[in-house]
């Protein structure tokens, strides 16, 4: 049997590996009188899967929306690097600053993500939802769609390939034609990494990907992240409750405490921190229960 | 999945993109082809007139349905944007003296700068809030239409020239079969540019706006672009319905683009079926026959039922309003679906699914 490698790359990072993609640079965010986060600091290495964690409400939704745009902080700024393709030695360092863009115009910088609750376009089938993830990278002319023959039948086609190879990463192929409304919760979360993965992301934002599963679907997903870490590149900001899933796959653990950060470190170091404990178990006074 | 699909099966992404794929599919469009092509030889000038009222509808209504049933904006301006197509176009062809081809042309694209121009609050609101602003776009374009005396030169209304171009005239005589193919040939490339606009990525990121605008905006659809191209694509088809209305009733007067018939556009594509394009033609179609095959009942029933004719406007208006209801409590998708679930049945039988 004759298999095909897949052609192309999902990852469009320009960092090397182990250098800093994002910095989340003492950043607060207030609802009216709620302190959602609090100076908030930490940098997000390339080619890592970079796991925030913290009770409920601590803030960790209300960070990635703050780095993909959707939520504006009052004070602090998030950065994003990226090297100019033409300088191969090194590369000249670009940096954007995301807390000043629109969303739309943070995707286009190759932040992608998924939700917590799914927001996928319920009424389109899993390929349109995929192929909208290529939206970045087309052109879109009224002229051109309206003719369909020519430069829009072309373009139609050749991200039909990238989303074919993103399909079968994911196991996509029985849902191709679905609408994702009538898929099963756990597949309806595979379609949401899948637009994601579809943007060709420089960095990709998970929030909750395994919430409500359970053990089996937390475990398939968990691989699907990693496959698409390993196989494809992608440096990932994760958020995830599961304790398992997190100290397993990730790289790095920041921990997020009534929107403060509190510990940020290997997964080993941070599993070991006083305080991280403290605000999952609860301690009274300094005196810490140790498990 | 439909079962017409079945058996299917597509060797290259370009052939799973094109419109017609199936057996059954080919065969339906030939027999449409031909009952298209048989119409003016077997209908008399009175309904052929009304198919002609029904194919402009169809423009109207696929241009209603890009913006409500495919992006989720809410309009009531039709009637208004109908208005500025068919005074664009007949000012600039009987006073400026342009070809009519041209004039139409300039209509859709005037109709679609107003349209985008009052499509701007629906960047900020949404649903039942964007409707109000879309009424008032109506209120403000029919005042207009009403109380500038230059637009009508004082009279109320506009006497339109019979059509004539590039020394091609509408005879008399042959007048509804002559406009028959002209407004046929609009109306299929219509149905052509809007199945090719939805199979492509600007279509796409009208309908993930309708759907989710938030994950739009996070996957890089620009949303408030994607919002005013609606708009201006959507008022476009409706300048062209109204301009080609101008033309062949040959006479416009503001009592034909008031609020009723913004309502009238919207049950089309609620009967039709909301973001279907096929949809909007079944709904046109049928709209514009309700009245009509109610009028021949009425008469028909006359004989025990005389109060039907005497009363025949509200007992129009009762039935109309009576299918709008049937529809969005029986079936919501509209006409389109149940032709989907007729189909399904004979692609399964002998099998229920």
């Amino acid at each position: 049997m004759r298999t095909r490698a897949y052609q192309h790359s999902l990852s469009s990072s320009t960092v090397p590996s182990g250098e800093p993609l994002l910095e989340v640079d003492a950043v607060s965010l207030r609802f009216g009188g709620v302190q959602a986060l609090r100076s908030v600091s930490f940098t997000v290495n390339s080619g890592r899967i970079h796991s925030i964690i913290g009770p409920n409400g601590a803030g960790k939704s209300s960070l990635l929306n703050c780095i993909s745009g959707l939520y504006r902080p009052q004070e602090g700024e998030v950065r994003l690097h990226s090297r100019s393709a033409e300088d191969t030695g090194g590369g000249a360092d670009r940096t954007h600053r995301l807390n000043s863009l629109p969303p739309y115009r943070i995707a286009r910088l190759g932040v992608a993500r998924s939700f917590q609750n799914i927001e996928l376009f319920s009424q389109l089938t899993v390929l349109e939802n995929l192929m909208l993830g290529r939206h970045v990278h087309m052109r879109h002319s009224v002229l051109a769609s309206a003719l369909w023959f020519g430069p829009g039948r072309r373009q139609e086609i050749a991200h039909r390939e990238l989303v074919e190879e993103v399909i079968d990463l994911l196991q996509l192929q029985a849902h191709r034609k679905q609408p994702v409304g009538s898929l099963a919760y756990g597949i309806q979360k595979r379609v949401e990494l899948g637009r994601a993965l579809c943007l060709q992301p420089a960095l990709l934002l998970l929030d909750e990907p395994m919430a409500g599963m359970n053990a089996e679907e937390k475990e398939d997903m968990a691989r699907y992240i990693l496959d698409v870490h390993e196989l494809a590149g992608v440096s990932i900001v994760l958020i995830e409750h599961d304790m398992n899933v997190v100290m397993d796959i990730s790289s790095h653990v920041s921990v997020l405490d009534f929107g403060k950060l509190i510990a940020d470190g290997h997964p080993d170091e941070v599993k070991a921190d006083p305080r991280v404990i403290e605000a999952y178990l609860g301690a009274e006074d300094s005196e810490v229960a140790q498990p | 999945m439909a079962a017409t699909q079945t058996g299917l099966h597509h060797r290259s992404y370009a052939s799973e993109l094109r419109i017609w794929t199936s057996r059954a599919q080919w065969i339906r469009l030939g027999l449409l082809t031909v009952l298209l092509l048989a119409l003016p030889w077997v209908l008399d000038n009175y309904w052929l007139s009304i198919v002609n009222t029904a194919l402009i509808a169809v423009v109207g209504a696929i241009g209603l349905n890009i913006l409500v049933g495919y992006t989720g904006q809410i309009s009531l301006g039709q009637g208004g944007f109908l208005a500025v197509g068919a005074y664009t176009s007949v000012i600039l062809a009987d006073r400026a003296g342009l070809p009519v081809p041209l004039s139409i042309a300039s209509a859709v694209i005037v109709t679609a700068v107003v349209g985008t121009f009052f499509g701007l609050p629906g960047l900020r609101l949404k649903g039942l809030y964007l409707a109000i602003a879309t009424l008032a776009s109506q209120q403000i374009i029919l005042f207009i239409v009403r109380r500038w005396g230059w637009l009508t030169e004082g009279r109320g209304f506009v006497d339109v020239s019979r059509l004539e171009f590039l020394g091609f005239r509408i005879q008399r005589e042959t007048f509804e079969q002559q406009w028959y193919w002209i407004l046929l040939i609009i109306a299929i490339l219509a149905v052509l540019v809007a199945v090719n606009l939805f199979r492509s990525g600007l279509g796409r990121s009208f309908m993930a706006v309708r759907d989710q605008d938030i994950a739009a905006a996070a996957i890089g659809v620009n949303v408030a672009r994607a919002k005013l191209t609606a708009f201006a694509v959507s008022s476009g088809f409706v300048g062209l319905a109204g301009a080609l209305t101008a033309h062949y009733t040959e006479v416009i007067s503001w009592e034909r683009f008031t609020l009723d018939v913004s309502i009238l556009y919207l049950a089309m594509i609620i009967v039709g079926g909301l973001g279907s394009v096929a949809g909007s033609v079944y709904g046109a179609v049928f709209i514009t026959f309700l009245p009509v095959v109610v009028r021949g009942f009425a008469e028909f029933a006359g004989g025990f039922a005389p109060f039907l004719q005497a009363q025949l406007p509200a007992f129009q208006n009762a039935v109309f309003g009576l299918v709008i209801i049937v529809f969005l409590i029986i079936e919501p998708r509209g006409l389109n679906h149940i032709w989907t679930r007729i189909k399904d049945y004979f692609g399964y039988w002998p099998f229920r699914y």
